[in-house]
């Protein structure tokens, strides 16, 4: 399983994590999953930054006389040691004693718990039941909800084989999840299309 | 339940017992192949209901989605929206509950409504047997529900206690419907027919479209039918065999006969009052005769003065007699008597039709019918009164069918005609009414709501559909029912001789297997083959 990086900041709802890797974060709407010796935790990334290590000191533009992009990496190598790459992940589900949930954990992620992104095994497992699509619908974020909800069903999707049946039935959940609605039905049906 | 798949086409949402209840489609269940008039299967907690749809319509979750529609050619959009945001409803009147069991018990009507979320299922093949039954010999299978081949079967026994109605506008089967009947009760009842038929299509030969002939009633059961013609010459042209050809004479009309015709004949209410008094001046049975004798002179117009009647009435009632004079089968004296003969033969169990021949305008089709029928009625009534004091048989039940009843039956002389009386004493005498009319909101009221079974085509004008069905429980649903009906060999059934109200495509009459598969037994070869067995079992 792919481990990418470590909670650092833990809430019921939500977790941030610092990846391991410059750049390292899951994709907008991916299934992450956290664990600790008697639950696992699932969360879909919902938000990332990538800053300054030192908080209040901001990078400086060095590029004026490279050649490339890259080439500000190579000329500079402590760079990737002076900024830090986050993503947050908001609590959709979890697992006990093998069974999934699709409700919030009973208490948030350790600090420095290991944070994997889920395989498509896994996803597939998880979106068989689509009880997560209310959390995401109520969720106050900096995001859209609209985005997110969109994000976390195409990536989701991409475990499923008959992938236009699994947006049809998720899209049904969602008409009635919205119903009255009918714009951010839309919004989220447009966002679909890949 | 049953091993046929059902199809599975929503769950009940709302509703209540008088009005229906709402069933929300699911998504996979397209509403363009709904249609009013189609049976439906509750599921509900307790029992099952059995439920004809009576509309369709389209909702929404979002007032919105109707002000701006989404794009549907987006392929998920569509398909996520249908069932969901977009939904169709059907509007269901249950009419019965069929039992959990359906072997312990039969249809009962309906007490409650099923329950929320109940499953809403397409009648199986299975169901609607079990409503409507097998054809039998007393069950007579009329036609087929909608979308499938189940037969639906008419109780004629039943049927024919009552007076019944055929109704639907020009064109939309009400002849062949008619036949159909009329074969059943030969076929499955123990009732006689009289049928006066103006266009000379139940004895011998009809016509369907593109002039292609259909057979009648004499041609296929022989033995239990006779032609009676009032125009021999047109029935010899035809090649019909006729049994009988009837005159009437003079001396058989009465002043009610004339006051009948009122309308037709464009006779004054003055008039009307003059037949009576020329009748009592007269006598019943010489009163025409005399009253076209009289000639213009001192003598005529003393005896009008003594009558009090005006010469201008006089002129208008002179007017009228003489287009019944023009009639050619009245004769001034009836050389035989015709209801002896008719009767004669409704005692043989012989059915009779009375073809009109060229004679198919209104007044001679009132004068005759209105006239045999209420000499007939008077025999049944006789003889009806007789059995029951002296323990003699009473004679087969009779059954007579007119045309255009609203001639006879419209409000202003349905109290005075015999059609009226017969209409409304279900049977006291054993006489009992079919009628055919292309206008029913031209009947008294009270007559329609005395009909026992209807069985109604297309209609299209408002006082119709009213007037038909008028005092019938879910009527605003059948309503719609009706006035969708396809424009031929549709009928909506609704009454006495089936356990709720059905839309049927009428049985195919006219090719030689339609013929074929009346099987053509008649209840009097039945009967007799039944006196052969006998003698046969008994030895001679
Ligand atoms: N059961 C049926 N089987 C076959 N054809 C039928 C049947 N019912 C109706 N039709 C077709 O519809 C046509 C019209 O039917 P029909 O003559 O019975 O109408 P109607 O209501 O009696 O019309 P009108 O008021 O003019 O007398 C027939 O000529 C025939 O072609
Ligand atoms: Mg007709």
């Amino acid at each position: 399983m792919d481990r990418i990086g470590e909670v650092i900041e833990a809430s019921t709802t939500e977790l941030a994590a610092q990846c391991y890797e410059l750049y390292g974060v899951p994709p907008l709407g991916s299934l992450v999953k956290t664990a600790d010796s008697s639950l696992e935790l699932y969360g879909i990334v919902c938000n990332a930054v990538t800053t300054s290590l030192e908080p209040g000191r901001r990078p400086i533009a060095r590029g004026k006389d490279e050649p490339s992009e890259e080439a500000i990496y190579r000329s500079n190598p402590q760079l990737t040691k002076l900024l830090r790459s986050e993503f947050n992940a908001l609590m959709v589900g979890h697992r006990k004693d093998g069974k999934l949930y699709h409700y919030l954990p009973p208490a948030p992620a350790r600090i420095h718990s290991f944070v994997y992104l889920c395989p498509p095994e896994e996803v597939k497992e998880f979106s068989q039941s689509f009880g997560f699509l209310n959390i995401l619908v109520n969720a106050h974020l900096d995001i859209s909800t609209d985005e997110l909800i969109a994000a976390a069903l195409r990536q989701m999707s991409r475990a499923h084989q008959e992938r236009h049946a699994f947006l049809v039935t998720a899209g049904k959940e969602l008409a009635t999840l919205l119903s009255g609605r009918f714009d951010q039905l839309k919004s989220v049906l447009g966002r679909l299309k890949e | 339940m049953n091993e046929e798949t059902t199809q599975k086409l929503g769950i009940v949402v709302s509703g209540s017992l008088t009005q229906g209840v709402e069933v929300r489609l699911d998504g996979s269940a397209s509403v363009e192949d709904m249609a009013v008039g189609r049976y439906v299967t509750i599921e509900g907690q307790k029992r099952r209901f059995f439920g004809m749809i009576t509309d369709v319509s389209l909702g929404f979750t979002d007032q919105r989605l109707s002000l701006t529609p989404p794009d549907t050619s987006d392929p998920l959009m569509a398909e996520v929206l249908a069932g969901t945001s977009i939904y169709g409803t059907l509007h269901v009147l249950p009419m019965l509950t069929i039992g959990t069991d359906a072997s312990l018990e039969g249809p009962q009507p309906v007490k409650t409504v099923p329950s929320h979320y109940s499953t809403v299922n397409a009648a199986s093949q299975q169901d609607v047997e079990l409503v409507f039954g097998e054809e039998d010999e007393r069950k007579f299978y009329i036609g087929t529900p909608l979308d499938m081949e189940t037969k639906i079967c008419l109780n004629l026994e039943e049927l024919v206690k009552r007076s019944n109605g055929i109704f639907g506008k020009s064109g939309t089967g009400k002849t062949f419907l008619t036949r159909l009947l009329l074969i059943g009760m030969l076929q499955k009842s123990t009732a006689v027919n009289l049928v006066f038929d103006m266009h000379n299509e139940y004895g011998w030969e009809g016509t369907s479209e593109g002039h292609r002939k259909v057979k009648a009633l004499k041609q296929l059961f022989p033995s239990s039918v006779a032609v009676f013609t009032l125009d021999e010459e047109s029935s010899r042209r035809r090649k019909v065999q006729t049994d009988f050809v009837v005159r009437i004479g003079y001396d058989e009309i009465e002043p009610e006969d004339i006051a009948l015709l009122r309308q037709t004949l464009n006779l004054t209410e003055a008039s009307v009052q003059a037949v009576y008094q020329l009748a009592r001046a007269f006598g019943n049975k010489k009163w025409i005769e005399k009253t076209l004798e009289l000639e213009d002179g001192e003598e005529t117009a003393e005896l009008l003065n003594r009558l009090n009647i005006h010469e201008a009435t006089f002129g208008n009632l002179r007017r009228g007699l003489e287009t019944i004079r023009r009639l050619p089968f009245l004769v001034p004296k009836s050389p035989d008597n015709t209801v002896s003969r008719i009767l004669e033969y409704l005692d043989r169990g012989i059915n009779v039709v009375l073809e009109f021949g060229r004679y198919t305008d209104v007044t001679a089709y009132i004068l005759v019918a209105n006239l045999l029928t209420r000499r007939i009625y008077a025999r049944y009534r006789d003889r009806t009164e007789q059995a029951m004091g002296e323990d003699t048989p009473t004679p087969h039940p009779l059954v007579i069918t007119i045309e255009e009843a609203h001639k006879f039956l419209n409000p202003e002389v349905s109290s005075q005609t015999i059609f009226g009386t017969i209409a409304r004493e279900m049977r006291k005498y054993n006489v009992t009414l079919l009628v055919i009319d292309q206008r029913p909101g031209g009947i008294d009221t009270e007559v329609m709501s005395q009909l026992g079974t209807k069985l109604t085509c297309l209609l299209d004008s408002e006082k119709d559909i009213d007037s038909v069905l008028a005092g019938v429980s879910g009527k605003n649903e059948l309503k719609s029912v009706l006035a969708k009906l396809e424009s031929k060999q549709q009928a909506l059934i609704f009454g006495h001789a089936v356990p709720m109200p059905i839309v049927v495509r009428t049985r195919e009459y006219g090719s030689a297997e339609s013929y074929k598969s009346f099987g053509l037994v008649s209840q009097a070869d039945v009967k007799k083959k039944a006196e052969k067995d006998i003698e046969e079992l008994w030895g001679q």
